[in-house]
């Protein structure tokens, strides 16, 4: 593509060219809201058909591990954030920092993400054959908490009584469940690997404060994968706490 | 873009209130307030959105077109839940004496 200094051939404009970039960056991120919005939808269904099956299934979550992650990517955006207008004021080396920042932070959610993950594989909660919600309550680990599981126990017993089919239907919850987070850790995975790219660029000197477009369309899709995230923790962690 | 740039201080305000948020969804969720707690769950996640839209996202300094195309994602976004809510919250009966739940649907 012909290109003269910072702006492309097609453009007119410096700012033209930007508020391009912004606007396809926008259109995309709209098919991506359908995109989780048809998940979102099958969630809303499941939930008012099986509430019980979906409330069992969210308390099995680790709450304190979700809310941590919770922190962590809302952190990881500020950030983001703050790269953006370190590459806007033209403070290089605090553009690439805050890059980095928020790599790590992104980083560090997924690993998060893995050991729940690891923690359901050892419940057996992975649907398939050998689903058994009420796994942990017949196989409490030594440092389980006896009231804890007590509690896990009584409250299972309420929700078969209200549902018999119960452990179908966790399935259908733990689905949606990786499902859901699954995609939203694949697209931070790709949002990663832009960072990488980005902190290369940045090292290297690429942005000034007239051309910055790439760390405010990547900024952009990183926020967006934050709000999948502000939806899915109350949806998915919080749905029957107050038992 | 209308060059408009957003000061450090604008982002530290808005991350503080989304972190007060974060806290109140989760002490709202440990209260039995019946059905209100997925409205209130849902009211505050929407808020948050908001905030990280309008600041994080600089929607509140875009121009107008690019303000469209954000309404019509959440626009489009609601054709799909309403329409489709309409229909399986209304025939509940009918869908549940096709696929044999009859005890789990519409009772």
């Amino acid at each position: 593509m012909h290109r003269t200094g910072e702006l492309y051939g097609q453009f007119e404009t410096l700012e033209q060219q930007k508020e391009s970039a912004a606007l396809g960056m926008w259109v995309f991120l709209s098919t991506e809201v359908l995109f989780f919005g048809g998940l979102f939808m099958t969630y809303t269904l499941n939930r008012h058909y099986y509430g019980a099956a979906f409330g069992v299934g969210s308390n099995t979550l680790d709450l304190k591990l979700g809310g941590l992650n919770t922190v962590i990517l809302i952190l990881s955006s500020l950030t983001m954030a703050m790269s953006v207008w370190a590459s806007h004021v033209g403070k290089r080396k605090l553009t690439t920092s805050f890059l980095i920042a928020t790599l790590v932070l992104g980083t560090a959610f997924l690993g998060i993400k893995v050991i729940e993950y690891k923690q359901k594989f050892d419940h057996h909660l992975i649907p398939g054959y050998h689903f058994q919600i009420d796994y942990r309550a017949q196989h409490p680990a030594p440092n389980d908490a006896p009231q804890e599981i007590e509690a896990e126990k009584e409250e299972l017993s309420k929700a078969f009584a209200k549902d018999p089919d119960l452990n179908a239907h966790a399935q259908l919850y733990f689905s949606l469940y990786f499902g859901m987070t699954g995609l939203h850790a694949l697209h931070m995975i790709v949002g990663a690997g832009m960072l990488v790219w980005l902190i290369r660029q940045s090292i290297i000197g690429r942005f000034t404060p007239t051309y910055n477009t790439p760390v405010e369309m990547i900024g952009l899709y990183w926020h967006f994968v934050d709000i999948v995230w502000i939806y899915l923790f109350p949806l998915l962690y919080l749905i029957d706490r107050h038992r | 873009m209308s060059e408009h740039i957003v000061p450090p201080k604008v982002y530290a305000g808005i991350f503080l209130s989304l972190m007060v948020l974060t806290a109140a969804t989760v002490a709202a969720a440990y209260v039995n307030l019946g059905p209100f707690n997925i409205v209130i769950a849902l009211a505050i996640a929407s808020v948050k959105a908001t905030l990280v839209v309008l600041y994080f996202m600089h929607a509140r300094y875009s121009p107008k077109r690019t303000q469209l195309v954000i309404v019509c994602a959440v626009f489009w976004l609601a054709i799909m839940l309403a329409l489709t809510l309409s229909d399986y919250v209304t025939r509940d009966r009918d869908i549940a004496a096709n696929t044999q739940v009859t005890g789990m649907l519409g009772s």
